[in-house]
């Protein structure tokens, strides 16, 4: 390999932070005009219902399985975990809420966002980066639709509405992971589990892990749009926006979850 | 008379490149303009600039004497309704089968009931060779030439007053470019329709010209009738039609 001349300058530390950081901002600037162009035109008339109902259904039904699985499994290792951990101190009666809580409040929304990210996120990223790049959403333009409300607003309002839903069926199925490991291999009464769960949780927990929800559906389509409507340079390019996609939505729902928890928490 | 559509000292520039570097150029009513040029010379973009896809860093745009440049929301939509446009790699939509691709104009931008649609798609794609069994497959079920017989048949379908064709008989065999290039004429006239081709296929270029003209570097370097095309006594122009490497217009080509 040949070295460049600049190879030791473009080692330079500062330089490189430098341009990292000024990526960034520009980055965040651009997200916010997109943001700005898809809240205002893509949720003012017209809608398209046909396309909100075809995107629910892939957003939010096609990605039942995978949060179901995912809440089913985390619901029993959390089981185990807290009763391994409590039993230490004799306080295994506290394993039916502990699950309840940590699933309604935290892991049923940031797990089954994650999931949706990886799933729906790379999907919208990749669908709509090779419409970009096979000029469809020039063509759209020229046929006077919309692309923010044909092909936006559609993944944003399906994926805002579904999330809650599908978290809500993840907490139910998370929390009877939990149960069945409770009951059937840590010796749990059933009745006394059940009855434990519902004397703790309070609808508040649940509702937060809802608003969670909707917020990290927001964040998922924002970003799979903004990735794909300016995708560029064939394949490759589709590839980029996809990654992008996924990673910068997984990063911002980690971040939101954060910042949600202090909002609805800490008081 | 007003020029059908009109552009005065149109520039754009990509960061330091400049694209577009004071483009003029007039279509009467109801004629075919082809603009020739090789690639990267601005042609697209002197489109993209004309249906307000991107947005000119100067000149004036008129459509039937009138500025377009930056018009928004519904006037912008009331504008593009006047537009037809077949792309390059075609463009169809491939979540969306045949017909619906050629209805999507009408149900979409214009509110006609899907079933009435339906019955203009099939009707067009008759015109332009293809059974209305063609109407239930997807794009993806095509080969090129049927593909792009199809992206014709979407571009005319709500029978617009202006036509643009961007390259449409790249990536086709001679015979199937034919064949497109006789659906154009035909189309074209049975609308009476203004419209502006780009294409660097001489043999298409002849075939749906009225007039010729030619850009380089982002200006208008050469216009005149289809027929005069072998007599314009410009350099440039000649190169191209003769398909010369050596000429006035170099490429950026490193040689051995």
């Amino acid at each position: 390999m040949l070295q460049k001349p600049d190879a030791a300058a473009s080692w330079n530390i500062a330089a490189h932070l430098g341009r990292a950081i000024l990526n960034l901002l520009r980055e965040i600037g651009l997200v916010t005009l997109f943001l700005k162009d898809m809240l205002a035109q893509g949720l003012t008339p017209t809608f398209y219902p046909r396309q909100i109902a075809d995107q629910m259904l892939k957003i939010g039904y096609n990605s039942l399985p995978v949060v179901g699985l995912t809440a089913f499994f985390t619901g029993g290792a959390l089981a185990l975990q807290i009763y391994l951990g409590s039993s230490r101190f004799n306080a295994e009666s506290l394993v039916a809420s502990i699950v309840a809580l940590g699933i309604t409040r935290e892991l049923g929304p940031v797990l089954a966002g994650l999931m949706v990210a990886g799933r729906v996120g790379a999907a919208i990223a990749a669908e709509l980066g090779t419409m970009k790049v096979t000029e469809q959403i020039d063509a759209l333009v020229t046929l006077a639709t919309n692309p923010f409300k044909y092909l936006a607003a559609p993944r944003l309002i399906a994926a805002v509405i579904t999330m809650p839903i599908l978290v809500a069926i993840g907490d139910t199925i998370g929390i009877m992971g939990g149960y069945i490991v409770g009951t059937r291999s840590l010796g749990f009464n059933e009745y006394a589990y059940l009855k434990n769960t519902a004397d703790f949780l309070k609808l508040d927990d649940f509702t937060s892990g809802l608003i969670k929800a909707a917020v990290f559906g927001f964040i998922i389509a924002v970003m799979g749009c903004y990735h794909g409507f300016n995708s560029r340079g064939g394949a490759q390019g589709v590839g980029r926006a996809t990654t992008n996609a996924v990673v910068s939505s997984a990063i911002l729902i980690l971040a939101a979850n954060f910042a949600l928890t202090s909002l609805l928490f800490g008081d | 008379m007003t020029p059908h559509i009109e552009l005065k000292d149109v520039r754009k520039s990509f960061g330091p490149k400049q694209v577009l570097r004071g483009l003029s150029i007039a279509v009467n009513k109801g004629r075919s303009l082809v603009v020739i040029g090789g690639s990267g010379t601005g042609k697209s973009v002197m489109l993209k600039c004309i249906l307000g896809i991107i947005r000119p860093d100067s000149g004036e745009i008129n459509v039937g004497g009138e500025s377009v440049v930056g018009l928004r929301g519904t006037e912008r939509d009331q504008l593009l309704l006047r537009f037809g446009m077949l792309f390059q790699g075609s463009a169809l939509f491939d979540s969306l089968s045949v017909w619906e691709n050629v209805a999507f104009g009408l149900t979409h931008g214009r509110g006609v009931a899907r079933s009435a649609a339906r019955d203009v798609a099939i009707d067009k794609l008759a015109q332009v060779g293809l059974t209305s069994d063609v109407g239930a497959l997807y794009p993806a079920e095509l080969s090129g030439g049927m593909q792009k017989r199809v992206a014709l048949a979407r571009a005319i379908a709500a029978d617009p007053e202006i036509i643009f064709f961007d390259e449409p008989t790249t990536g086709l065999d001679p015979i199937m470019a034919d064949v497109i290039n006789n659906l154009i004429v035909d189309c074209v006239k049975r609308l009476g329709a203004t419209t502006i081709s780009i294409t660097h296929d001489m043999a298409s270029a002849r075939k749906i010209a009225d007039d010729i003209a030619m850009i380089h570097r982002g200006e208008i370097i050469w216009q005149g009738e289809a027929n005069q095309v072998n007599r314009s006594g410009n350099a440039y122009v000649d190169q191209f039609i003769h398909g010369r490497a050596e000429g006035p217009i170099q490429m950026d080509v490193l040689r051995p």
